[in-house]
């Protein structure tokens, strides 16, 4: 009877994980049509084509040996079916932790729920790239990051390996639950590399330093993706609880849903209000990054905060991406989405919010593995795009880029019918 | 004949239309254009950026009508497009020489 009921757990949790991966999965559509919509309509074929692939090449490359870094799992995942000893194992596994101990679950659901963090991380480098970097650049990119630079970081975090062998950031009181740093923060590591190689798109600033708009061809889209990532997002730091199956489990779950919801919405409000007092108009673009923001600065610690802390985390996350945005193109950071300061800045403010409510984190394990992910992913990609730059350019012709990316790239309109640009 | 040639604000078309229709005016073409007058254009914002909208949409219509019409269809015009606001349009009226109905092959003020 007891194996029944570690059977039926089992099953509970592996369903959850599941289903979780497949929210998170759902988040490369949040990131299509929210990027989509923040580009002029001429560079929308590329971007959507961007996203569809480097999910596909994230999927690929961690199943082939990104996994195996971050988690050890085997190159190409041989042997994660668990053999011929999967029920006994992982019934053994069950009693030794108990009904309420840790998570045991099948591993390929393993595998599918961690694939699509990769992705996501990924997802974050397109939108800031965007409407002038080369296809083939981004997606040979795509590749390293996803099988090489992103494990690496993961396996010195969730993990659990030494940095190096010189230091462990789990022994210094380094927690990020869901990703803050070690997704979100990362990704937009990999952006900023990216973007001070590539430069800011033709006329976006001008001869004396001013800041020329140009402006999103679809903010219905743009609006539709950041409510498609904060659905997503449930699964996100949902699932990162990693089980379900016993009542503390179910409730430490819906409490990570709850906060999660309430940063975004404190974002929300926060990037309204500030836009208004800033600009003097409730810009929604602003708004959106603001959403996204709260996500964000909730990720690292969904699971400690009480509701009302969580809210006011998220609506700090909002604060800071509306001042981080005007500050990067002072500095003339041409980031089209804004993902380098809605992912970095304030995934950023998530790491060292941890410690507010969590007492097993520390400020200098958070200080610590933010600079840890930060140095590492940002190095090793300023190496990768230096080197397809000199190779291959990464930028395509000041003529293309006028022409709009959808032709040169792919060949193709995103709307045809409509000629004007 | 005469080509008159009035750029006004889109949302007036319908007036303008119902004035033009009461003279037995029979056919009118309109274009979408843009444009800047003594208006100029207007400023919008985007994430925090102000940045000018130079040119406006307006809609340039083309009447071709008989000499003994051109005042009262001027004025019909200025009765459908008055706002009394910056950016109402401006009337242009010029000669014209010939008109040819395709189908027929009737020229002259038969056609129009």
């Amino acid at each position: 009877m007891e194996n029944h009921i570690f059977e039926l757990q089992y099953a509970m949790d592996t369903f959850y994980f599941l289903v979780c991966g497949a929210l998170v999965m759902w988040m490369a559509a949040g990131f299509s049509m929210l990027e989509a919509g923040l580009v002029r309509a001429k560079n929308t074929t590329e971007i959507l084509t961007k996203n569809v692939i480097l999910f596909a090449i994230a999927c690929t490359a961690y199943l082939v040996v990104g996994y195996d870094i971050m988690y050890g799992g085997g190159l190409f995942l041989d042997g994660i079916d668990g053999g011929d000893t999967l029920v006994a194992d992982a019934l053994a596994a069950s009693a030794e932790a108990g009904f309420d101990g840790g998570s045991v679950y099948s591993s390929a659901s393993d595998f599918f729920f961690q694939v699509v963090f990769v992705a996501t991380a990924m997802s974050i480098v397109s939108g800031a790239v965007a409407e002038r970097m080369k296809l083939s650049a981004f997606a040979l990119f795509a590749v390293v990051m996803t099988a090489f630079i992103y494990p690496m970081e993961g396996s010195w975090t969730w993990g659990g390996n030494d940095v190096f062998g010189l230091y462990n950031l789990g022994d210094l009181g380094f927690l990020d639950f869901a990703g803050s740093g070690i997704v979100h923060m990362a990704g937009a590591a990999a952006a900023l590399a990216g973007v001070l190689l590539l430069g800011a798109r033709r006329g976006k600033y001008g001869a004396n330093g001013e800041v020329k708009p140009i402006p999103g061809a679809n903010l219905p889209l743009a609006t539709l993706g950041t409510f498609i990532l904060w659905m997503g997002w449930f699964g996100f730091n949902g699932g990162s609880v990693l089980k379900l199956g016993d009542m503390a489990s179910a409730n430490a779950v819906a409490m990570v849903f709850l906060n999660t919801n309430a940063a975004a919405a404190g974002g929300v409000i926060a990037a309204l209000i500030i836009a208004k007092i800033m600009f003097g108009k409730a810009d929604l673009t602003m708004i959106l990054n603001g959403a996204l923001a709260g996500l964000v600065a909730i990720t690292a610690g969904p699971d400690t905060p009480s509701p009302l802390v969580a809210t006011l985390i998220g609506a700090a996350g909002g604060v800071l991406v509306v001042f981080s945005i005007v500050a990067m193109d002072k500095f003339k950071i041409d980031d089209p989405v804004g993902a380098i300061s809605v992912h970095g800045v304030v995934g950023l403010w998530g790491l060292l919010a941890v410690p507010l409510t969590n007492g097993d984190a520390s400020f200098s394990g958070q200080l610590i593995g933010a600079a840890t992910i930060f140095v590492w992913v940002f190095v090793a990609s300023f190496i990768v795009w230096a080197l397809l730059k000199v190779v291959m350019g990464i930028r395509v012709s000041e003529e293309e880029e006028y022409a709009g990316v959808d032709l040169s790239e792919c060949g193709m309109e995103a709307y045809p019918e409509f000629t004007d640009r | 004949m005469k080509q008159v040639v009035a750029i006004i604000k889109p949302f007036k078309l319908d007036d303008v239309r119902e004035a033009l229709s009461e003279l037995g005016v029979q056919g009118l073409t309109v274009s979408e254009v843009k444009g800047f007058g003594r208006q100029k254009g207007h400023t919008e914002l985007y994430r925090g950026a102000e940045y000018v909208v130079d040119f406006l949409p307006k809609l340039k219509l083309e009447i071709a009508v008989d000499d003994d019409l051109v005042e009262q269809v001027i004025e019909a015009v200025i009765r459908g497009a008055n706002t009394g606001k910056i950016g109402d349009g401006k009337i242009f009226v010029y000669p014209l020489e010939q008109v040819v109905r395709i189908r027929t092959g009737e020229t002259g003020p038969e056609a129009l």
